[in-house]
């Protein structure tokens, strides 16, 4: 799935993760996709939280080699 | 008056904006850095959340708004010699436990540098960027003999306990740390 912006965090800690891909979807319009890829185990729970709470959609998840991988759709 | 809501300007900002982010207070009483760190974590991660974020600093949370080059502060000899063995700023913050003299300090910065954990530093200048409130305790910086030229720029004007309730009573995460 091709995604609109990505968004690596690898290497990073929580709770860049989240941050990071707080500040993508700010500059991002309604119905785009970012693309994140971490390697926190924190944000396999905290992206899916962040993006549930804030109303946006979690199209897409999953993991390979160790990388945890999403796609989100703002509301 | 009730005209003045009815403009069209009050209507397309009522849509732009969204009308009551929810708050949340965090009083920063403590200058350890295993405290300190939580303190910003939490604070970034709410601003992330879209929160309208406080932090009120008070007593020993005021050193992590110290700047590096304050030196000792205060006129007062017991204020100085609390702020000669208190340490401040972000780097000079001391662990609760295990401090050893800054070594144990140093120790949980080296590892989180190579952990790529963001420091205390990073994320005070990022929840600055990310609109976070930075308050200091009006009362304790007098007690203490701080003044705003010892603290970092961009602070909000020096506050009490009664505009910290006053958050606190609205807000939906309220936190003493």
């Amino acid at each position: 799935m091709d995604a609109d912006v990505t968004v690596d965090a690898r290497g990073l800690q929580c709770p860049m993760p989240v941050i990071k891909v707080s500040q993508a979807i700010k500059g991002m319009e309604s119905g785009q996709t970012v693309a994140i890829v971490a390697t926190d185990r924190g944000a396999l729970s905290d992206i899916p939280a962040w993006a549930r709470d804030m109303g946006h959609s979690l199209k897409e998840q999953f993991d390979k080699d160790n990388e945890y991988h999403f796609v989100i759709e703002k509301t | 008056m009730t005209t003045l809501d009815q403009s069209p300007e009050a209507e397309v900002q009522a849509e732009d904006e969204t009308p009551t982010a929810e708050k949340m207070v965090l009083v920063a009483a403590s200058g350890d850095l295993d405290k300190a760190w939580p303190v910003m974590i939490l604070a970034t991660t709410a601003a992330a959340y879209g929160m309208d974020v406080t932090v009120f600093f008070t007593f020993w949370g005021l050193s992590i708004l110290k700047r590096p080059d304050a030196g000792i502060t205060g006129d007062d000899w017991r204020q100085r010699m609390m702020s000669a063995f208190s340490g401040g700023s972000t780097d000079g913050l001391k662990l609760s436990k295990l401090n050893f003299g800054g070594l144990g300090a140093k120790f949980m910065q080296d590892l989180a540098d190579e952990k790529n954990v963001a420091s205390v530093q990073e994320l005070l200048e990022l929840a600055q960027d990310m609109g976070v409130k930075l308050w200091p305790c009006g009362m304790t910086m007098d007690l203490m003999g701080l003044e705003e030229s010892d603290l970092i720029p961009g602070l909000d004007t020096p506050a009490g306990a009664g505009s910290a309730i006053s958050l606190m009573k609205e807000a939906s995460i309220n936190l003493f740390i």
